[in-house]
C-alpha cells in the first residue's frame, strides 16, 4: 500500500466518511465522487455508538449511518460495491475496537481483506493491546496503521512506526476529530519529528479543513492529507439536496486535491 | 505502561494513542503516591476530618427480626456528600495536586461522582468541570445545584443515550485535548488502566473499615456482603478486604430495570443476549450490546446504575466464581426504598436500594445467627423527587 500512496510525486489526498452515511445508497454515491474527482486514497469508517475519538460532526454521521439501518455486515457488501467500482485506489478502515472484537479479529479482517480492503487503523486500540490483531491482519495480509499524536515521544513514535505498515497516521493536534480553521505550527514540526523516525508514508489528520493546510502539512515532509469532518460537513447541510451534496463535494474534493500539487491561491 | 491492567482477561487499555502518556503519566503518580506515607497520610487525614469516615456501621435491629438474621448497613450515606463517592474523589484530587494539574474533569451519572468531585475540587482548589448527561440532569436536579454551588460548571450532555455512558464520551473528549493541564477524574471501577485499579484502591477503605467493625460487633466476620453494582466501585470497595476469606459469600446486585426479558435494565452479567464481553470506555469487560457490537442503552430507575458495561473486576470474580452477580427490578428498588426508610429511618440511595431489594429476597435461606452486611453505598436524599414521581406522590 505505501508505494500507492505517493502518486507521482505529489501529495495524496486521503478523504474521510463514514461507510453509510447518511445511508447505504447514498453513502456509495458518494464515496464514487470522491473518487471521480481526485481522491488519491480512501479512509472509511465503520460507525460506532460511542466514538471516543470523534468530535461532534463524525458523531453524527455515525448516528445517521447507524439509524438508517447500518452494520458490520452492511459496511462489508458497501466496500465490496466500492472496490468494484474502482479496483485500485487504497482503502483504509477507521475503526472501534468492539466492532473488530465482536466479530472476531481473524473473520473480521478476512471480511476485510475479501472486500479489498488495504489496511486497518482501530481508533481506540494503542500498541500495548495491539499483539492479537497483529497476527490477525498479518495473517490476512492487511496493513496495520497506528496514530502517533502530538503527546507521542521520540522512543514511542520508534515503537509505533516498527509494528506499523502501509501509512501512519499523525494526529495533527491534542483533541478529537473535526474541522478547524487554522493548522498549529507543531503540526508541522510533528511532521519533521516523526520522519527522522520512518521511511512510512506520514499521513496528517485531524483539523485539516482547507487546501492550505494540505499544502503546508505536505511541505513539511507529509506524504498526504487526511479530511473528514469538513467534507462530512457538506453531507450534513445538504440532506435533503441529494444533487447538491454531491456537487459540493466534488469541487470541494477537486480543490482539496489541487492543494496536493501546488500551493493554493489566496481565498 | 509498568502493567497491563488487566484482570484475568478483562481491563487493559483501549484508548486513543492521544492519551497515553497522559495514562502513563498517571499511572506512574499513582504507583509512586502508594509508596509514600505522607500521601497516605494526608489522605487519611481528609477522610477522617473531613469526610467523616470510620462510617458506622448499623446493626438493622427492626430489619432482623423481621427478616430472620443478622443484618449490618454500613453506612456509606453519612460520609460527606451523602455517599462513597468522595473516597474516590478525594483521592484522585489529592493525586491530580501532587501532579500539578490545574483543573479537573468528571463524568457523572446519579451526580453523586461529579458533587464529590465538585467538593473534592473546592476543597484542595482546582477549577472543576462535571460532565452530565441531559437526562440525568433532569432526574438528579438537586445534585447539579450541588455541583454548581461548589463552583463546578456542569457541562450538559445531549449526544446518544444522554445518560452516563454519553457523560464519558464527552469527558473522554475533552481530556484528549486538554490531558496537559487537566486531571479526569474517572468515578468508578471503570475506563482504561490504571482507573480500576486506582479507584478500587481508593474505596477498599469501606472493606478495611467494615471488617473492622463486624469483628468488633459480632466476632465473626459475615456469611455474606452485599452491594449494588453499576460501574461496581462501592461493591469492590467493600469486597476487596474479604476476597481471601473464602467462606464470606460476596453478592453484587445490578440494576434490572423494568425486567431482563425486554432488555429495558442495566444487567450486565445476567442477559445472555445482550450482555457479553467487549471493550467500551476503555476497558474490555461484559457490555451490555448489540450483535454487531453497538453499545446499547440501558435502563434503570436510579441514574448511578444506568451503564452499559461493569468494571473488569467484578468480569474476573465472576468467572472465578469469586462473587455472585444477580440483579433487582426497579419496582423491587423502590419497595426497598421505602422500607428501608420505615422500619429502619435510613433512606438509601436508589442505587442502594438494589442491594437492600436482594437482602429481602437472600434472607429467606438465611438462619436466625448469620450475619449479612449490606453496603447503603448512598444516601437517597437526592432522590426523593424522582421517587415520589415514580409513586404518583407531589412535594
Amino acid at each position: 500500500m505505501s508505494a500507492r500512496l505517493r502518486p507521482k510525486g505529489e501529495g495524496a489526498l486521503m478523504p474521510f466518511v463514514v461507510l453509510g452515511d447518511p445511508n447505504y445508497e447514498q453513502s456509495l454515491e458518494l464515496i464514487k465522487t470522491l473518487i471521480d474527482n481526485g481522491a488519491d486514497a480512501l479512509e472509511l469508517g465503520f460507525p460506532f455508538s460511542d466514538p471516543i475519538a470523534d468530535g461532534s460532526t463524525v458523531q453524527e454521521a455515525d448516528q445517521r449511518a447507524l439509524a438508517s439501518g447500518m452494520n458490520t455486515d452492511k459496511c462489508f457488501s458497501l466496500l465490496k460495491e466500492i472496490r468494484e467500482y474502482n479496483s485500485d485506489i487504497p482503502i483504509g478502515l477507521l475503526v472501534y475496537y468492539n466492532l473488530v472484537f465482536q466479530r472476531g479479529l481473524s473473520s473480521f479482517c478476512g471480511d476485510a481483506k475479501k472486500a479489498g480492503v488495504d489496511a486497518l487503523l482501530i481508533a481506540d486500540m494503542p500498541i500495548e493491546e495491539s499483539n492479537a490483531i497483529m497476527g490477525a491482519s498479518w495473517k490476512h495480509g492487511i496493513s496495520q496503521v497506528f496514530l502517533v499524536a502530538p503527546t507521542t515521544g521520540d522512543a514511542r513514535i520508534k515503537q509505533i512506526a516498527s509494528l506499523c505498515s502501509g501509512y501512519l497516521y499523525i494526529v495533527s493536534r491534542l483533541g478529537v476529530t473535526g474541522a478547524r480553521d487554522s493548522l498549529q505550527v507543531s503540526t508541522l514540526e510533528l511532521v519533521q519529528r516523526v520522519r527522522k523516525h520512518t521511511q512510512l508514508p506520514l499521513m496528517v489528520g485531524f483539523g485539516i479543513s482547507k487546501p492550505m493546510h494540505i499544502h503546508d502539512v505536505i511541505a513539511a515532509g507529509a506524504d498526504g492529507a487526511i479530511v473528514g469532518s469538513a467534507l462530512i460537513k457538506i453531507v450534513s447541510k445538504n440532506l435533503v439536496n441529494r444533487r447538491k451534496m454531491l456537487k459540493d463535494v466534488a469541487s470541494f474534493i477537486a480543490e482539496l486535491k489541487k492543494a496536493t500539487v501546488s500551493k493554493p491561491g489566496k481565498n | 505502561m509498568k502493567h497491563s491492567g488487566k484482570f484475568g482477561e478483562y481491563g487493559g487499555i483501549f484508548i486513543p494513542e492521544t492519551l497515553m502518556p497522559a495514562l502513563e503519566e498517571l499511572e506512574t503518580a499513582f504507583y509512586e503516591s502508594k509508596k509514600d506515607g505522607a500521601f497516605k497520610k494526608e489522605f487519611d487525614h481528609l477522610l477522617k476530618t473531613f469526610v467523616g469516615r470510620p462510617t458506622a456501621l448499623t446493626f438493622a435491629e427492626t430489619l432482623s427480626k423481621k427478616l430472620g438474621c443478622r443484618v449490618y448497613l454500613k453506612r456509606e450515606d453519612l460520609a460527606h456528600t451523602g455517599a462513597h463517592k468522595i473516597n474516590n474523589a478525594l483521592g484522585q484530587a489529592l493525586l491530580a495536586k501532587k501532579m500539578g494539574k490545574k483543573r479537573i474533569i468528571a463524568e457523572t451519572g446519579a451526580g453523586q461522582h461529579g458533587t464529590a468531585t465538585a467538593i473534592a475540587a473546592a476543597k484542595l482548589g482546582f477549577e472543576c468541570d462535571v460532565y452530565m448527561g441531559e437526562v440525568d440532569i433532569e432526574r438528579q436536579k438537586p445534585n447539579v445545584f450541588r455541583m454548581k454551588l461548589a463552583g463546578a460548571g456542569v457541562l450538559p450532555v445531549s449526544s446518544g443515550s444522554r445518560t452516563l455512558k454519553d457523560a464519558i464520551n464527552e469527558a473522554l473528549r475533552d481530556w484528549t485535548a486538554s490531558c496537559e493541564d487537566t486531571y479526569y477524574l474517572l468515578g468508578s471501577v471503570l475506563g482504561p488502566h490504571p482507573y480500576p485499579e486506582m479507584v478500587a484502591h481508593f474505596q477498599s477503605v469501606i472493606g478495611q473499615e467494615a471488617r473492622k467493625q463486624i469483628l468488633e460487633a459480632e466476632g465473626k466476620l459475615p456469611k455474606t456482603i452485599i452491594a449494588c453494582v453499576g460501574g461496581g466501585s462501592n461493591a469492590i470497595g467493600i469486597f476487596k478486604e474479604f476476597i481471601q476469606d473464602k467462606d464470606v459469600e460476596l453478592i453484587g446486585v445490578e440494576a434490572g430495570g423494568l425486567g431482563i426479558k425486554g432488555g429495558k435494565h442495566a444487567a450486565r452479567f445476567a442477559d445472555p443476549k445482550l450482555g457479553r464481553k467487549g471493550v467500551l470506555h476503555g476497558t474490555l469487560t461484559y457490555v451490555l450490546q448489540d450483535k454487531f457490537g453497538q453499545i446499547y442503552n440501558t435502563h434503570s430507575v436510579s441514574a448511578g446504575l444506568d451503564y452499559s458495561a461493569v468494571g473488569p473486576e467484578h468480569s474476573m470474580l465472576r468467572d472465578m466464581g469469586r462473587a455472585k452477580y444477580t440483579y433487582a427490578t426497579d419496582s423491587e428498588a423502590l419497595a426497598a426504598f421505602k422500607l428501608l426508610s420505615e422500619v429502619e429511618g435510613i433512606i438509601p440511595a436508589l442505587e442502594s436500594s438494589h442491594a437492600v431489594a436482594h437482602l429481602l429476597k437472600y434472607a429467606k435461606h438465611c438462619k436466625k445467627d448469620d450475619v449479612v452486611i449490606v453496603n447503603i453505598s448512598g444516601r437517597g436524599d437526592k432522590d426523593i423527587f424522582h421517587v415520589a414521581d415514580q409513586l404518583g406522590e407531589k412535594i
